[in-house]
C-alpha cells in the first residue's frame, strides 16, 4: 500500500503521519506537495494535522482550494481512501467531503490530552482491525475540534452508520455533539477524526492503539 | 534638539556618546545614532555582565558549539548535535503578555535554526506575582496562550517548563523560553559573513514599523508608569510566517547554498548585519531601498532598527543567488538581495545611491564600554516577608500537606501544559508530570532529557548558594529520568545592575553558577542576560534560570516519577538535610527570607545523583522523584498522584524527636537536589545503599497516603490529594 501524505506550508504532523504509515508492514509513504495536483499514484491519501495555510481565517478554508485538494476531491469520488486527521478533518469538512463542521472547543483553549475513544463501527475500511466497542487510547491536540452537524445531518449520520469513533464517556475534550470523534462520508471511504492516531503508534511514546487505523486501511485495500 | 540630547533620550550616556563621536571622528547622523543606541544597549552589548560571564566554564568533551553563536550545541547519539539556548522576553511580556510570550518563543526558535538545527522542543520558565492578583491572572493566561499559539502552530512540541508565583514578580513578570534543535554534526552553520563580493540576502517576512527600539527602550530600562505607551515597541508574531521561514532556511542549508546564516532579533538588521560582519572580519554594504517593506515611507533608520519578526539574513555566493531566491519562492517568503560583503570593515548603509550611514564594525560590536559593577552586600533583607496564608494555628501535618499541594508553586501545572502540544514530531517519551525531566527519543535508541529550573526566592535568600541549588535541582531532575548532564544554558534575570545590591546579587549568582558547573563538569554553552527587571515596587527576586540537557544511553529505560507497582518498597535516598528557612512552608507561614542558606556539598550531591541515575537507567527502580519545593511528604504525594497509587510510610526513624517543629523540618523542610523518593523491589533498594544513603520509608499500595511518625499520623486519600493539587485549574476557567 502506498500512502500519500499531503504537505501544506503550515502542516505540522505530516512527518509523524509518514512515520505511522511506514509502520504498516509492506507499506510506504510519500509526501504530496500542496501546490502539485499530481497524486503520484498513491493508494490512499492522508491529510495531516497542523495549520495548512496559517488558518488565521476559518480553519481549513483556504486549503480546500489548493491544487492537491482538487485532486483529492476527485480521488475520493472515485472511491479512494482519504484519512483526515485534526486539521485534515477540518479541511475535508470545508471541502464538502465530510458532513458537519469543527467549531472552537467548549473551553476556547488549545487542549493536548490523551483520551479514550470507543470504536462505534468496526466493519469499516478504517476500523476493520478493531473490535466493536473497543477502546483506543489516542491523544487530541487542537483548539477547533468541537464537532457539529445540523439536526438533519446528524440524524442521517446516525442512520447511515457514519459515526465511526466516539469519545469514551467522560473523555469528550471539546464538547463535540454526541461525543463524536470521527465520521466517514456516506460511501465509507473518507474518514475525518480530531484525535491523532499517528501519535499513537508506539508504546514508547504513549500508546500503539492508533496504528490500528493505518493497519485497517492497508488490509481493506488488500 | 541637539544630537547629544537625542542620544540620551535613546538610552546612551554622555560619555558613551562622546566615545561614539570619537570612533566616527564626527557626530553620528540619524541612522548612525539609531544603530549605535541599540548596539550599545545593555540588551545587545551585555555591558554590565560581559566581564562576569567570562568566569563561566565553557569547555567540555561533548561541546560542539560554545558561547558566541546564536545557540550552543553538544554532540549526542547517532552523529548528531543538540543545539539549545534559553532567552528572556520579560519586558515585552509585562507590557503585552500574549505577543510578548509568543515572539519570545519565535525568537528562540530562530536562534536554533539559525545554526542549522531543526527545532525539536520548547520549554518555558515563567514568573508571576501571586495569583490572587487580577494582573497576575491576566499575565499568566495571556503568556501561556501566547506560548501555545506560537509553539503549537509551528509544529514544535512544548515538552516542559516551570512557573513560580511570588510577590516581587507582580509588576515585572518573567517569560523565559528555551528551545532545542537537532542537526547533523557536519550540518551546523556559523554566522560569520565571508567572501568579499558575496551577496547578502534578507528573507522572510517584510519589514514594518513594529518593535522599533525594543532592545533599548523596552529591554534595557526599568518598567514604569507609562508602559502602556510602550506597547507599539512590542513585536507581533506570525507563527505561519516562521514555519515557512524555518523550512526555507533548513532547505537552503540542506542544499549547501549558504555561506553564513543569522536571525534577526533585537535591534533587527543593525545587530544581525554588524554581528555577521564582525565575526567574519569583513564589512557589509546594505541598501535599505531593497528591503521589502510592510508599509511605505519608512525612513532608513527605521528599516535598520525595525524588530519585525520572522526574518533571516544569509550570505551566499553571487552564483547561487538565483537558487536561493527560488527556494524562498517555493516557501512563499520574501527574498531580496540587500547588499554585499565588502573588504572595508564598515557597516555602510545606503538608500539607493546615497550613503546614509557608515560605521566601523569594530566600533559597533566591540567598542561599547564594559562596566565594572560596584557590588555591595545589603545590610538587611531586600524583600518584604511574603503574606501569611497558613496561620500558626494550623499545625496538623495533614492540613499542612494539603495546603502545600494546593499552593501555587506546587499545585499541578496541568492547566498550563495541556495548552501546549507536547507530542508533535513523535519523539516525546516522557511528557509533563510523567517524569522529573522531559525525555525525547533519538533515532539510534538513545534519549535526551531536559529540565529548566531556578527558584528566585532561594536565590534572594542567598545568591551564591541559591544559584548552586538551581543547578543541582536541574541535574537532580535529569538523574531521576536516568540522564547524565551534557551542557547548560542560562538566562540571568536580575534588577538594575547599577544598584549595588543588585550588582552583588548578580556577582554572587554568577560565582555560584561557575562553581557548580565546574564541580559538575558541565559546560555553559550559551545564555542570555535580562537586567533592569524592576518597577516602582522594587527589584524582582534575582532569578538565574538554568536549562540543562542530558543523555540516556537507552531511552526505553527513561525514569518515571510515579509509583508503579503495589508492594514496591519506598525509600528516601541521598544526603538529604532538610531545613525550613526559605522553604515553601516558610513562605506560606509568612516568614521573612533568611539571610543566607546552609552550605551545599556539591561533590556529595553529585555522587548521590549519579547513583540515582545509574539505578534508573539500569531499569531497576520503578520510580524516582527528587524532593523539591514542599519537602518530603509533598514529593511522596506527587509520586502517589503521578502513579495513581497510595503508599504507607513509617517515618519514626527519620523524624527522631517527636517535637512538632522537628517533624515539620523533616517532612516539609527542603534540601534542593539532595533527596530522592524512590520505589522498587526491596533488593534493588538494598543494592542502591552501596552507593548512596537510603532510608526505607514504607510500601506502595492502596488508595491513600498513610504516614505515621511516632504518635503523629497523616492520612489523605488519593482523591483528597488530587483535589488539593488541582488548585490552579480555576485560573483557566
Amino acid at each position: 500500500m502506498k500512502f500519500g501524505v499531503i504537505r501544506f506550508p503550515g502542516s505540522c504532523d505530516e512527518t509523524d503521519a509518514v512515520l505511522a504509515c511506514e509502520r504498516v508492514p509492506g507499506s510506504s509513504a510519500t509526501v504530496l506537495w500542496h501546490g502539485d495536483a499530481d497524486l503520484h499514484g498513491v493508494d490512499a491519501v492522508v491529510v495531516p494535522g497542523g495549520f495548512s495555510y496559517g488558518d488565521y481565517l476559518r480553519v481549513g478554508a483556504i486549503a480546500r482550494f489548493s491544487p492537491v485538494m482538487e485532486s483529492v476531491i476527485r480521488f475520493s469520488r472515485e472511491g479512494g481512501f482519504v484519512l483526515g486527521i485534526c486539521n485534515g478533518f477540518q479541511v475535508l469538512c470545508e471541502a464538502g467531503l465530510l458532513p458537519g463542521a469543527l467549531l472552537p472547543n467548549d473551553g476556547l483553549r488549545f487542549l493536548c490530552r490523551q483520551v479514550d475513544l470507543e470504536v462505534v463501527r468496526a466493519s469499516m475500511p478504517f476500523t476493520a482491525d478493531c473490535a466493536p466497542g473497543e477502546r483506543l487510547s489516542i491523544p487530541v491536540k487542537h483548539t477547533t475540534g468541537r464537532y457539529y452537524a445540523p439536526p438533519a445531518d446528524l440524524e442521517s449520520l446516525h442512520a447511515h452508520g457514519q459515526i465511526v469513533l466516539k469519545y469514551a464517556a467522560g473523555h469528550n475534550p471539546n464538547g463535540s455533539l454526541d461525543d463524536i470523534a470521527g465520521v466517514t462520508n456516506e460511501n465509507g471511504n473518507v474518514l475525518g477524526l480530531m484525535p491523532h492516531p499517528e501519535h499513537a503508534v508506539d508504546a514508547l511514546t504513549g500508546s500503539r492503539d492508533g496504528l490500528k487505523i493505518f493497519l485497517s486501511m492497508a488490509h481493506a485495500h488488500g | 534638539m541637539r544630537t547629544v540630547d537625542r542620544a540620551l533620550a535613546l538610552g546612551l550616556t554622555e560619555p558613551e556618546f562622546s566615545l561614539i563621536c570619537e570612533k566616527l571622528g564626527r557626530e553620528p547622523n540619524e541612522v548612525e545614532l539609531a544603530v549605535f543606541s541599540l548596539m550599545w544597549s545593555e540588551h545587545c552589548a551585555y555591558k554590565h555582565s560581559k566581564k562576569l560571564l567570562r568566569s563561566l566554564p565553557s569547555e567540555g568533551p561533548r561541546l560542539a558549539m560554545g558561547p558566541g553563536e546564536n545557540a550552543g550545541a553538544v554532540t549526542v547519539g547517532d552523529g548528531q548535535v543538540l543545539a539549545f539556548k534559553v532567552e528572556s522576553h520579560n519586558h515585552p511580556s509585562a507590557v503585552e503578555p500574549f505577543q510578548g510570550a509568543a515572539t519570545g518563543v519565535g525568537g528562540i526558535l530562530r536562534d536554533i535554526f539559525a545554526i542549522g538545527a531543526r527545532p525539536i522542543a520548547v520549554l518555558d520558565s515563567l514568573r508571576f506575582g501571586e495569583p490572587t492578583s487580577a494582573r497576575t491572572r491576566y499575565l499568566l493566561d495571556h503568556a501561556v496562550g501566547g506560548i501555545g499559539h506560537y509553539g503549537n502552530s509551528i509544529g514544535v512540541p512544548t515538552i516542559g517548563g516551570e512557573v513560580y508565583f511570588e510577590g516581587p514578580y507582580e509588576q515585572n513578570c518573567l517569560v523565559n523560553a528555551m528551545a532545542l534543535g537537532l542537526a547533523r554534526a557536519d550540518g551546523l552553520i556559523r554566522s560569520a559573513a565571508t567572501g568579499i563580493g558575496n551577496a547578502l540576502v534578507l528573507f522572510g517576512a517584510s519589514t514594518g514599523r513594529d518593535g522599533i527600539g525594543g532592545a533599548s527602550v523596552l529591554a534595557s530600562a526599568e518598567l514604569g508608569e507609562q508602559d502602556a505607551a510602550k506597547r507599539p515597541t512590542v513585536q507581533v508574531g506570525d507563527p505561519f510566517a516562521e514555519k515557512k521561514l524555518l523550512e526555507c532556511s533548513l532547505e537552503l542549508l540542506d542544499r549547501g547554498l549558504l555561506v553564513a546564516l543569522q536571525d534577526l532579533g533585537a535591534a533587527g538588521l543593525s545587530s544581525s548585519s554588524a554581528e555577521m560582519a564582525s565575526k567574519g572580519e569583513v564589512g557589509l554594504d546594505i541598501d535599505v531601498a531593497r528591503v521589502p517593506l510592510r508599509e511605505a515611507g519608512m525612513a532608513p533608520w527605521e528599516i535598520m532598527v525595525s524588530e519585525s519578526q520572522e526574518r533571516m539574513l544569509c550570505v551566499t555566493d553571487p552564483e547561487t543567488v538565483e537558487a536561493v531566491l527560488a527556494i524562498c519562492e517555493k516557501w512563499e517568503v520574501h527574498g531580496a538581495v540587500i547588499g554585499s560583503v565588502i573588504s572595508d570593515r564598515v557597516l555602510r548603509v545606503r538608500d539607493g545611491e546615497s550613503v546614509v550611514g557608515e560605521m566601523p564594525v569594530e566600533a559597533l560590536v566591540d567598542d561599547c564600554p564594559l562596566y565594572d559593577l560596584a557590588p555591595e552586600a545589603p545590610a538587611a533583607g531586600l524583600y518584604p516577608a511574603p503574606p501569611c496564608v497558613l496561620g500558626p494555628d494550623v499545625s496538623d501535618p495533614r492540613e499542612i500537606l494539603l495546603a502545600l499541594l494546593a499552593s501555587p508553586n506546587i499545585a499541578s501545572r496541568r492547566p498550563l501544559f495541556e495548552q501546549y502540544d507536547c507530542i508533535v514530531q513523535s519523539r516525546t517519551v516522557r511528557r509533563p508530570e510523567q517524569a522529573d525531566a522531559a525525555v525525547l527519543a533519538l533515532s539510534d535508541g538513545s534519549g535526551i532529557a531536559v529540565s529548566i529550573d531556578g527558584s528566585g526566592r532561594r536565590v534572594a535568600c542567598d545568591p551564591y548558594i541559591g544559584t548552586i541549588e538551581a543547578v543541582l535541582e536541574c541535574t537532580a531532575n535529569l538523574a531521576c529520568a536516568g540522564a547524565e548532564p551534557l551542557g547548560l544554558t542560562n538566562c540571568l534575570n536580575f534588577g538594575n545592575p547599577e544598584k549595588p545590591h543588585v550588582a552583588w546579587q548578580l556577582t554572587e549568582s554568577i560565582r555560584g553558577l561557575a562553581d557548580a558547573c565546574r564541580a559538575l563538569e558541565v559546560p555553559v554553552v550559551g545564555g542570555n542576560v535580562s537586567l533592569y527587571n524592576e518597577s516602582g515596587g522594587g527589584p524582582i527576586y534575582p532569578t538565574p534560570v538554568v536549562g540543562i540537557v542530558g543523555e540516556l544511553p537507552d531511552v526505553a529505560f527513561a525514569g518515571r516519577s510515579g509509583f508503579a507497582r503495589a508492594g514496591d518498597a519506598v525509600a528516601l535516598a541521598g544526603p538529604f538535610r532538610p531545613a525550613l528557612p526559605g522553604s515553601e512552608l516558610a513562605k506560606l507561614r509568612g516568614e521573612s527570607l533568611p539571610l543566607g542558606l546552609p552550605p551545599v556539598d556539591i561533590g556529595a550531591l553529585r555522587a548521590a545523583q549519579e547513583a540515582i541515575r545509574d539505578a534508573v537507567r539500569s531499569g531497576s527502580l520503578a520510580s524516582a522523584h527528587d524532593v523539591a519545593e514542599g519537602g518530603l511528604l509533598v514529593a511522596v504525594a506527587e509520586s502517589c498522584l503521578a502513579g495513581g497509587l497510595g503508599a504507607k510510610l513509617d517515618l519514626a526513624a527519620l523524624a527522631g524527636s517527636a517535637a512538632a517543629r522537628e517533624l515539620d523540618r523533616v517532612v516539609f523542610g527542603e534540601s534542593p537536589g539532595a533527596g530522592f523518593v524512590v520505589s522498587g523491589p526491596e533488593k534493588v533498594l538494598q543494592r542502591l545503599r552501596e552507593h548512596v544513603s537510603v532510608e526505607r520509608l514504607g510500601t506502595v499500595g492502596g488508595e491513600a497516603l498513610r504516614v505515621i511518625a511516632g504518635d503523629v499520623s497523616v492520612e489523605a486519600t488519593l482523591d483528597e490529594l488530587r483535589t488539593a493539587h488541582r488548585a490552579l485549574a480555576p485560573l483557566f476557567p
